[in-house]
């Protein structure tokens, strides 16, 4: 991990990230018209925010003390945002349950 | 009835006046008013932000990455869960094309943001490039309404920049606040999983569709199986070829169907 990886890796990220945002505009017509884009765009979110998750967690040790403490802050998460619907609220629930358990038992 | 409906006329026309007023009154305003107005736009955004860009320097330091980092890594990305997902693919040391195509996949939406947002009102080319770059979740959101075409380019720039400002200081504050934080502590990083299963679930309630997120950890579950430092292509690789191919058979079903109906019509 030297800086020149962490720089590189952080321009890269840009550059996809800006291209996204700003090659439709020249590139409008197309885009309104595919109706597979569209269906993409919109479905597309929610998985990749389910792999996003399972992907944070590949790490995961399989011992039964990190997949229970990983399985309750997991319930804590998605409990407390079916409860409330406070994004915020969730995610701090869910990560402040993990970090004591994590700093505790693990 | 008759005095209802010329109510509603004089209503119309008041309305119409009072636009036009508004409108005169937009061209008039100074610079400072109208980047004030832009700030007001995107303030609850921004606070809402809060929070989370200060999760997100806490974990810049916690995996290892000098606190100075925090400034570059959101004033330069500038999208939030990215660079949630940019940290953890950071520390892996994951190779360049894996980063990039994450960044393709998980950015994806941004580019559906063009079809509303109002850059024609951005004259400039440099002004436009700014206002691409800067177009997050928040900025698109905000701007999401049909009044946004009439908005100056101040207020425009003004609630981008400003957001961006409000992020990397944040982010920044975080970090500082991250070296605070002693080892002993542990599972900060458990933020980034928890931001994507709220977003997910987000996602759903507008969506509704079931299949869609079991598909999504079936493909992720296969992922990790096949090649657990490749994990996050290969899912993402799977699930949007499942994508592609739900929405051709899709098609092809409601063709069929739209073929079945125009068959009856005839008979």
């Amino acid at each position: 991990m030297t800086n020149g990886y962490i720089l590189a890796a952080i321009l890269v990220t840009a550059a996809v990230t800006w291209a996204l945002r700003g090659l439709p505009f020249v590139m409008l017509a197309p885009l309104r018209n595919s109706s597979l884009l569209h269906y993409i765009g919109e479905a597309m979110p929610v998985g990749v925010m389910f792999v996003l998750a399972a992907y944070t967690l590949r790490n995961t040790e399989t011992s039964l003390a990190a997949i229970g403490s990983v399985t309750i802050a997991l319930a804590v998460t998605v409990g407390v945002h079916l409860w409330k619907g406070n994004s915020l609220l969730s995610i701090f629930a869910g990560t402040g349950v993990y970090v004591v358990l994590a700093s505790t038992v693990l | 009835m008759v005095s209802q409906f010329s109510n509603r006329d004089q209503d119309d026309s008041h309305g119409n006046g009072s636009l036009d007023q508004s409108a005169a009154h937009e061209a008039e305003q100074p610079l400072g008013e109208e980047l004030a107005k832009g700030w007001r736009t995107i303030v609850p955004a921004a606070l809402a932000a809060v929070p989370l860009g200060l999760a997100l320097g806490v974990l810049v330091v916690q995996m290892g990455l000098q606190w100075w980092w925090a400034p570059i890594l959101s004033a330069v990305v500038f999208a939030g869960s990215m660079e949630f997902l940019l940290l953890g693919l950071i520390s892996a040391v994951t190779p360049l094309p894996q980063v990039a195509l994450s960044a393709l996949l998980v950015n994806f939406r941004h580019s559906f943001y063009a079809l509303s947002f109002p850059l024609e009102q951005v004259h400039g080319f440099g002004w436009k490039l700014y206002g691409t770059f800067a177009l997050t979740d928040e900025a698109y959101a905000v701007s999401a309404t049909p009044d946004s075409h009439r908005w100056s380019r101040a207020r425009i720039i003004g609630l981008e920049a400003s957001f961006h400002l409000c992020w990397v200081a944040c982010v920044t504050g975080g970090a500082l606040l991250g070296t605070l934080i002693p080892p002993s502590v542990k599972g900060l990083d458990f933020a980034a999983t928890a931001l994507f299963v709220v977003l997910g679930i987000e996602g759903y309630k507008a969506q509704r569709s079931i299949p869609v997120p079991i598909v999504a950890l079936v493909c992720a579950l296969i992922g990790a199986l096949v090649s657990p430092s490749n994990m996050l292509v290969i899912s993402m690789a799977l699930f949007v070829c499942f994508l592609i191919g739900s929405y051709y058979v899709r098609k092809h079903k409601s063709l069929g169907e739209n073929g079945r109906e125009s068959k009856e019509n005839n008979s």
